[in-house]
């Protein structure tokens, strides 16, 4: 059993699917990157001055840093959890403190040319985190304490990279939720989480007043249809109060304490203010670019939009528009589907882990790559608001490869050892 | 649950999602072809629509500022190609290094974008326009944009006119986006005061351009177009006719002229001298221009009647003999001898002893002495600062020492020093009345602009109130735009008192200092002043208003290094009353002739060099 323990890495033991379908994206999204940059005036391929230069490096460090995660002792992710996510909040708190202002944001360390953001780290810093301590012995999420500790867990790093002013990596740490649904949160958490973000978005567009008597009057209506008992009717009225208090608080911070770029980019998305010039603009040339691809896309490095006024930050938050540019329709649906496949095998791995750390681990890799492909990809279609938030893989930035690419690589890792387990016991 | 179902669960969450997404690309790349449209090899372009700049008249409806068409060269850097250097630098008249430089500082430039249009060239002449126009295809990436800019039709007015400048970074920041490189705004006078009410609100046109920037067509029909709103007309409450007249009375001369109808107070003329034409602010050489007049040692950039402070002289006596008499110090009965001036202070010769309406009439400075002694040392008071202080606040309750609030910018406070001032300069209880006498004659530390002395002037004409100078008359026609200009700041001197001192200042036209400036069938009531001046020859000074019952106008004249009040200001101030009262200033051609073509600017530097030599 000692030799078990220290039996190395199999390559066969690897789930090979992943790892295609990680060399797919990031090898897209290079390309992707060359496009949105590309101009006839300089056709050379490699420079590393260029975005497209500067991802190859970042692809090779994120290939190297990955083979070392897959060469490391599975142990080792076990028991740093709680120092790695100690490390990442005290990062956190430092550039908080002395960080450099790049974007608006108070979030980035400068290293050499290169930008890092801690956020980025922390995000794998928590999931692990949150893995020993959820998958702990004799540890059920349905105990309160459990339930708080947890919470505060998420709502830590949440708060500082708010602070940071950046909402929506802040944001990202939302969808852990999916996680807490699978080990053991009620299913009517996900419907609350739904109808808090749907009556958030209500209050902004719908006047408060109409709002507050549509919830008085279902109220009213529910109470016609149960049974009248005195606990039913205290859940609905304290229910309604809720929304009410939360319809009004969200009116209030939109008012009050939003900042005006985030305010007028979410007027312009619900159709309030008409901005070609401002917040507006990015929407608008990214819903350009993607309607003129037609079905079959213009072709690799013949997008229009691309060569002249792009979208600004293209290659980064906007890279999904090269997609629908250049490659139409049947590329995008395609690319959704793909990216659907990825999060299934995610999400597949998961389950077929022996360990509860493994499992809660792969959950919220699961989702937090599932919330970075809804938000990211919501905005660039115009359904949702402009949140500066990358597609996982595909996006321009070494911060955000080299996490995601951390990120995934530690439940390959993880899942590789299920198989030895696997042997091991057979043994 | 399962859990596996649990999975199922979040990946149909998923799957949800990601079927929204195809949905919407079904919308956007399958069905609705406008954005192909939009796109087939056509690039968005957002030109700015600029609004005409509103229009300046004056009170009686003269227009005085008007817009004027000026041609800018922009660029989109992105879409220069195969530019043929050369020809372009020739037809511009610039040097290649020039062109490199341009360039350089474009790209240093706040909101730059290669993608985005910015402005290359300011104010190309009319033949440097035509010659572009005719070259603009060997030029892709260049464009011609018209804008307005300013023409003031009478050129005078320069400092009430103001001018309008190329905004700053700081501006660009603080408009909240509504600036961009290469706006103009109002910098100064009327231009900046009222901006927001001028400039209107720009259009936005969205055009769509291939990619050899020829213009294909509107976008989504013009659907997100906005108009352009013109700025509002503003109707100033100067009369042009007036001003002009005062300028001219001003020439060769340095000082102010304020007028004020008391009633409202509007200004009707606001001169300040020497002053400059401000077209000299228009084009392209409008930075020389303004580096010039920046070092004119005559300062006429300076706005003389709202910053420059003078000591008033023996206008300030007026004021004296309402507040003796609100302190009950003085009655009109009131008798005071005078042997040639009072302790140190002098006095010219005259009939002695005077009551006060004779006083004021002769300006005797050993009555007002007097005053002011019993003012200052008035026992009902147990100490000195205590009567300093309320003769202080009486005096500053006429506008004095404090910023009126005029809409214009630059004003000054003047300075009327309070008690704390002497009890610094020196020490507490050690000064009395005869130890600040000098204020008692308007001399001294004292320092009034002309804004505040016809406020002043206004203040007596309307027997104990002022109305906040100003110059506005109506905005887009509709008058009195601002209500702070329609309140009544009482003085704190009952009316009662001012008969007997308007009494005195109609005798000092009639048969007193300012004989000079009588014109018969007219009410004028004045005072003149000599300003005592540290620096040089005493400036003349002098105050009035007519008429009498109803006065139309207040008026203040203050003509720096001129010698006594009588000799240059009241005079000129007579002419203006003239003109305005009556239409015409012809009775009087000898004197108008003098005071026209009076010159005073070689005074002060002879002054110094025959002392020089006597010594």
């Amino acid at each position: 059993m000692i030799q078990s323990q220290q039996q190395n890495l199999k390559p066969f033991s690897i789930d090979w699917l992943t790892l295609v379908l990680y060399y797919i994206f990031v090898v897209g999204g290079l390309f992707c990157i060359y496009a949105s940059v590309y101009k006839e005036d300089h056709p050379l391929i490699y420079d590393a001055g260029m975005n497209y230069g500067k991802q190859v490096i970042w692809i090779g460090i994120s290939s190297f840093i990955g083979l070392l995660i897959l060469l490391v002792d599975e142990k080792f992710f076990y028991a740093f959890a709680y120092a790695l996510y100690g490390i990442a909040i005290a990062l956190l708190i430092a550039v908080l403190i002395m960080g450099t202002s790049f974007r608006g944001s108070n979030s980035w360390i400068e290293i050499g040319g290169f930008r890092l953001q801690p956020a980025e780290f922390a995000k794998f810093a928590t999931a692990l985190a949150l893995a020993k301590y959820l998958g702990g012995f004799r540890i059920k999420f349905t105990e309160r304490k459990v339930q708080y500790i947890s919470i505060g867990m998420i709502l830590l790093p949440m708060a500082i990279i708010l602070f940071q002013n950046e909402t929506g990596t802040a944001l990202v740490f939302g969808s852990f939720i999916f996680m807490l649904y699978r080990e053991g949160l009620p299913g009517y958490f996900l419907f609350i989480g739904f109808m808090i973000a749907l009556m958030g978005v209500l209050a902004l567009i719908v006047p408060p007043l109409y709002l507050i008597i549509a919830i008085g009057v279902i109220a009213i209506l529910m109470l016609l249809f149960i049974r009248r008992n005195r606990q039913n009717i205290l859940i609905v009225f304290g229910v309604a109060l809720a929304f009410i208090i939360y319809v009004g608080s969200v009116n209030y911070m939109f008012e009050h304490v939003m900042q005006a770029h985030q305010k007028s980019r979410i007027n312009v998305l619900l159709g309030k203010e008409v901005d070609l010039k401002g917040a507006g603009y990015n929407v608008q040339q990214s819903k350009i670019a993607i309607g003129s691809g037609g079905l079959t896309g213009k072709g690799f490095l013949q997008g229009t939009q691309n060569k002249f006024r792009f979208v600004p930050e293209q290659s980064t938050d906007f890279i999904f528009c090269t997609v629908g540019e250049e490659f139409g329709f049947a590329g995008s649906v395609g690319f959704i589907v793909m990216y659907l496949l990825l999060l299934w095998r995610v999400l597949f791995i998961a389950e077929r882990q022996r360990y509860k750390f493994n499992r809660i681990y792969g959950y919220c890799v699961a989702a937090i790559l599932f919330f970075h492909f809804t938000i990211n990809i919501g905005m660039t279609l115009g359904i949702l608001p402009v949140i500066g938030i990358p597609l996982p893989f595909f996006s321009y930035g070494g911060s955000s490869l080299l996490s995601f690419t951390i990120l995934l690589f530690i439940l390959i890792r993880l899942d590789a050892n299920r198989i030895n387990e696997l042997q091991g016991s057979f043994e | 649950m399962d859990s596996s179902v649990k999975r199922t669960i979040l990946f149909l969450i998923f799957c949800v999602i990601g079927a929204v997404f195809i949905v919407r690309l079904v919308f956007l790349q399958l069905l609705d072809d406008s954005y192909l449209r939009s796109a087939q090899n056509n690039v968005l372009q957002e030109q700015t629509i600029y609004p005409a700049r509103g229009l300046i008249y004056d009170r009686k409806g003269e227009l005085l500022v008007y817009n004027d068409a000026i041609y800018d060269l922009t660029v989109i850097p992105e879409q220069v190609k195969n530019l043929d250097t050369t020809v372009f630098c020739k037809v511009l008249g610039i040097t290649k290094n020039d062109f490199i430089a341009k360039f350089e500082k474009l790209k240093r430039g706040k909101g730059y974008a290669p993608y985005r249009p910015s402005l290359f060239e300011k104010q190309l002449t009319i033949p440097m326009y035509a010659a572009f126009q005719e070259k603009l295809f060997d030029f892709p990436g260049f464009f011609v944009e018209v804008r307005t800019d300013r023409k003031y039709k009478h050129s005078n007015a320069a400092h009430i006119m103001g001018y309008i400048g190329e905004v700053t970074d700081r501006d660009i920041e603080q408009s909240d986006g509504y600036y961009r490189m290469g706006d103009y705004m109002g910098i100064s006078g009327i231009e900046k005061t009222y901006e927001k009410d001028l400039r209107g609100v720009n259009g936005v046109r969205y055009i769509l351009v291939d990619s050899k920037n020829r213009t294909q067509g509107r976008y989504k029909e013009g659907t997100f177009d906005t108009a352009a709103i013109a700025g509002k007309n503003i109707a100033l409450s100067i009369d042009q006719v007036l001003q002009d007249l005062g300028e001219q009375l001003m020439r060769n001369k340095t000082g102010s002229i304020v007028a004020i109808e008391p009633s409202t107070g509007e200004l009707l003329a606001l001169v300040s001298s020497p002053t400059y034409d401000p077209n000299l602010f228009i084009g392209r050489d409008r930075g020389n221009h303004y580096m010039e007049l920046l070092r004119d040692p005559t300062k006429p950039l300076f706005n003389r009647p709202l910053a420059a402070p003078y000591p008033p002289g023996s206008i300030f006596k007026v004021l004296e003999s309402l507040v003796g008499q609100q302190e009950k110090v003085l009655t009109p009965a009131t008798s005071y001898a005078c042997h040639h001036g009072y302790l140190f202070v002098g006095c010219h010769a005259h009939s002695s002893p005077n009551q006060l309406r004779g006083a004021i009439a002769i300006s005797c400075n050993g009555y007002f002495c007097q005053v002011y002694r019993s003012i200052v040392n008035n026992p009902r008071y147990h100490r000195v600062e205590e009567a300093y202080n309320s003769f202080h606040d009486h005096v500053a309750s006429f506008g004095l020492g404090k910023r009126l609030g005029v809409d214009l910018f630059g004003e000054g406070a003047g300075f009327l020093p309070p008690a704390t001032y002497y009890d610094k300069v020196y020490g507490r209880y050690r000064w009395q009345a005869l130890t600040t006498l000098s204020l008692g004659i308007g001399q001294g530390e004292l320092g009034i602009t002309p804004l505040q002395m016809a406020n002043a002037t206004s203040s007596v004409a309307n027997r104990g109130y002022y109305i906040t100078p100003h110059i506005v008359k109506a905005i887009a026609g509709k008058p009195n735009p601002n209500p702070e200009y329609n309140v009544k700041h009482w003085c704190t001197v009952d009316t009662s008192y001012f008969p007997i001192v308007i009494e005195g200042m109609q005798d000092v036209v009639e048969r007193g200092t300012a004989y000079i400036a009588r014109i018969p069938g007219i009410e004028i009531c004045g005072k003149t002043g000599t300003a005592q001046n540290p620096h040089g020859k005493d400036h003349s000074v002098f105050f009035a208003f007519a008429p009498k019952d109803h006065p139309k106008i207040a008026i203040a004249v203050v003509v720096e290094n001129a010698g006594f009040g009588a000799t240059w200001a009241a005079p000129i101030a007579s002419i203006l009353l003239e003109q305005y009262l009556t239409g015409k200033h012809d009775t009087r051609p000898a004197l108008v002739e003098r005071m026209l073509n009076g010159n005073l600017t070689h005074r002060d530097d002879s002054i110094p060099a025959t002392k020089s030599e006597t010594f």
